[in-house]
């Protein structure tokens, strides 16, 4: 595992996903209040925070897929690589190309390995062209070899993807969303499903992609923040409270409510 | 310090009690069925041979076999089946994957539940006005299969929902993030994985359609017609209808002569269901969650 004191792969200044003003609804109730992040690219950022506290609905609504729940209102605008997502002539299904995303419980499709990994390509692929067998092998074999699960899957990738061990699954799912090729990776507690050495796998992983993808994650972990992120976003109530690095939001907060938080007074 | 105490007793007490009890109400409920099945082979039994499937009713259907019935039930079912089934899982999939849920929805869906339950004879009557006399299909198998259908339809819609929804919605949210469609979702992973359950929508609308008597007897099936049909705008003799004339409209008919004509319709409907459960099996040994 690597520290969090280690230098980004290439440090950066430009920015992946900034917000401004961003207020959002689920019918009357509303969840998010005038939410202002700048997130970095390259970097592993985590976003901490009591349940309900709106990350996870932050987190779905950067890849618009909180709007299949029909009774969901936004307003503001969030700009993925300095587009607006939510302007008018925006194609959700481009922005969900650019930005991937890992659930909570992993949810490999019931389909072979093989399948999962060339679902999203086979999506995004133009109508009537056909995958070579050949250059489908090479998407699956690098994909399954970026998340470090190629060696124990490369004999049985025609084998149902729920047949593996969850923190294998939840590895897959990662490897899905790379043959598009994505910027972002989301990811909503992408651990909490797994036990003590399935979070150390995945973390691992998560710390391996770092660099090559802008990484925005949602943890109830505080360990897991501290020693996995770069950066580290406190949310409470729908605001955000406090964004800064990591390391000093652990050591230093700047608020009172950052503190309380980190030193489990609630939660 | 472990022995059971007065209330423990009571309670194991009980627990006999209300296990028995509704072991009890199981076994009355299968009861009838084997019974049925029962009477209708050892009454039945006797009269079935291949010239009884393959003949026409003779002296004035007294004697004879039921040949007509028997391939009229086939065409009313098929046809029925065709009308209804693809637009029923177009109704369920609309309603389950694409309808917002409002109150236009809900209206749809409880209008659904509420066609399950209009009596036969109303869906018959409606037959009448609607396929045979302004759609001008005639007293036909068209016009029967079509009322036929509309009947079943409720019953294909729910279960197919049913089935729909069975499919976790973690899959769905899977697909969608990775930029699929909803209709990509439905063809990729909704609809494979809930194909056996739609299956068995289907496999009840069979056995309701083909035991139906009341919307096919004004609508398409004839009384006595002793000769195959060749089309759909032809009448038809059915299973259904032909067993009830025999019961009730025909003096002199043999004790044994609608028994038999219920044992065929019974092994028909069966044996239809052994085809789907079969197919049933095979799919879900195919599942992959």
């Amino acid at each position: 595992m690597a520290e969090s004191t280690a230098l980004p792969a290439e440090p950066t200044t430009a920015l992946a996903i900034e917000t401004r003003k961003l207020n959002l609804w689920y019918g009357t109730f509303q969840a998010l209040f005038d939410v202002d992040l700048e997130i970095k690219q390259g970097i592993i950022t985590s976003l901490i925070g009591p349940s309900g506290c709106g990350k996870s609905t932050f987190l779905r609504s950067v890849n618009r897929i909180n709007e299949r729940l029909g009774y969901v209102r936004t307003t503001g605008s969030i700009e993925v690589l300095g587009f607006d997502v939510y302007a008018e002539n925006v194609e959700p299904v481009q922005v969900r190309k650019q930005v991937g995303m890992v659930f909570q419980r992993p949810n490999p499709l019931p389909l072979s390995i093989r399948d999962n990994v060339l679902f999203g390509y086979r999506t995004h692929q133009e109508r009537g062209k056909r995958l070579s067998r050949s250059a489908a092998d090479e998407i699956v074999e690098s994909s399954l070899r970026q998340v470090l699960l190629w060696d124990q899957v490369k004999d049985r990738l025609d084998r149902p993807a729920v047949g593996l061990a969850l923190e294998e699954q939840q590895k897959l799912c990662i490897a899905r969303l790379l043959p598009v090729k994505p910027s972002v990776l989301l990811m909503d507690e992408p651990c909490s499903a797994l036990d003590p050495k399935g979070t150390e796998a995945v973390e691992e992983l998560i710390w391996e992609l770092r660099g090559q993808y802008t990484i925005l994650i949602v943890t109830h972990n505080m360990a897991q923040a501290s020693r996995a992120s770069d950066e580290c976003i406190f949310m409470l109530l729908g605001k955000v409270i406090e964004h800064s690095q990591t390391a000093e939001m652990f050591v230093t907060p700047k608020c009172q409510e950052t503190a309380d938080y980190i030193e489990g007074r609630y939660g | 310090m472990f022995e059971a105490t007065e209330l423990n007793l009571q309670n194991q007490r009980r627990e006999r009690l209300f296990r028995t009890l509704f072991l009890a109400m199981t076994l009355l409920l299968i009861l009838p069925v084997v019974v049925i099945l029962a009477m209708l082979v050892y009454k039945g039994g006797p009269m079935i041979s291949m010239d009884f499937l393959l003949t026409e009713p003779t002296n004035g259907m007294t004697a004879g076999g039921i040949l007509p019935a028997f391939v009229g039930t086939i065409w009313l079912v098929v046809v029925a089946l065709i009308a209804s089934v693809p637009i029923g899982i177009a109704a369920a999939l609309y309603l389950s994957e694409y309808a917002p849920d409002n109150w236009l929805t809900r209206a749809i869906n409880l209008a659904v539940i509420n066609l399950a339950g209009v009596p036969s004879i109303v869906h018959a009557l409606f037959g009448v006005g609607a396929f045979v006399i302004f759609f001008r299909f005639g007293t036909s198998i068209l016009a029967a299969s079509l009322t036929l259908a509309v009947m079943a339809l409720p019953v294909v819609i729910v279960s197919t929902r049913e089935a729909l929804q069975a499919v976790p919605q973690a899959f769905r949210e899977a697909c969608w993030s990775m930029g699929a469609t909803r209709w990509q979702t439905i063809r990729k992973v909704v609809l494979p994985n809930s194909l056996s359950g739609i299956l068995t929508g289907v496999i009840l609308e069979v056995s309701r359609t083909a035991g139906e008597t009341a919307p096919i007897m004004f609508t398409g099936a004839a009384f006595f017609l002793p000769f195959l049909p060749e089309t759909v705008w032809d009448q038809t003799m059915a299973l259904s209808l032909h067993l009830f004339v025999i019961s009730t409209q025909v003096p002199e008919v043999p004790e044994a002569l609608p028994y038999g004509v219920a044992l065929v319709l019974i092994s028909l409907v069966l044996s239809m269901n052994a085809v789907s459960i079969a197919f049933r099996v095979y799919l879900r040994g195919k599942k992959k969650w």
